[in-house]
């Protein structure tokens, strides 16, 4: 009974994860600016990386977390030199 | 499927809960993110992904694997502190930077500016992907 109950919410957030992460590759894809492009990019990184914590507690193991923080850490990384670029034209001054 | 059977249904509820709480409020600020019409908005809608929805899940998934080890598992609080402490700085920085972009086109995009012509179509709520100079603008 509650391996049913788990079993379903765990298949039900697996594939409303994905759904979003189609969502945002749409405004990826869209655009119609390069902020919205970074803006949908980091939302991805998020619900990628959530997508990666729900299939590791479906499959019982716990590798599925160190994929999740290298991805939660290189999204921030990712969002950051981005928009300093997009506001100064370098990364690096 | 042997470890979530071993669950005691009073665990597997409030972890079923959680779970379906934080994909639902994930699923809720991507539709945000595809939906809404200006880039100010569309700024808004990720925080409920990296809100309550990242908070359910890790919650959730340390409640699952404190009961599957047999003991403290709140390594995943580690990913909660940090998307809590990332989310605002990345979304102010970029905020910041498309108001500069937009000032540095003319501003017809950017929530209440003063306008320098009082026409009455170019209102506060009108995207940047319907302004006049869509196209030119595309980087």
């Amino acid at each position: 009974m509650s391996a049913t109950i788990l079993i379903i919410a765990l298949a039900y957030a697996q594939v409303a994860l994905a759904l979003a992460g189609v969502l945002l590759g749409l405004r990826i894809l869209w655009g119609p600016r390069a902020q919205d492009r970074v803006l949908a990019l980091d939302a991805l990184y998020v619900a990628i990386m959530l997508l990666l914590l729900v299939t590791g507690m479906r499959l019982g193991t716990a590798f599925f977390f160190e994929a999740a923080t290298v991805i939660a850490i290189m999204g921030f990384v990712t969002s950051v030199a981005l928009a300093k670029f997009l506001s100064r034209g370098e990364v690096i001054e | 499927m042997t470890a979530l059977a071993d669950v005691p249904l009073a665990l597997a509820i409030p972890i079923a809960a959680l779970v379906v709480l934080g994909s639902t409020l994930t699923l809720i600020g991507a539709t945000g993110v595809l939906r809404l019409q200006s880039f100010y908005d569309r700024l808004h809608a990720p925080t409920l992904a990296t809100s309550w929805g990242t908070g359910a899940i890790i919650i959730a998934s340390a409640l699952l694997f404190t009961f599957i080890d047999g003991r403290a598992v709140v390594h995943e609080f580690v990913i909660g502190a940090f998307i809590v402490l990332t989310t605002p700085v990345t979304l102010m920085m970029l905020g910041r930077a498309a108001l500069e972009r937009d000032r540095a086109e003319g501003g017809k995009a950017m929530p209440e500016m003063p306008e320098p012509d009082p026409s009455p179509d170019h209102g506060p709520d009108r995207g940047p992907d319907r302004g006049p100079n869509h196209g030119r603008s595309e980087t």
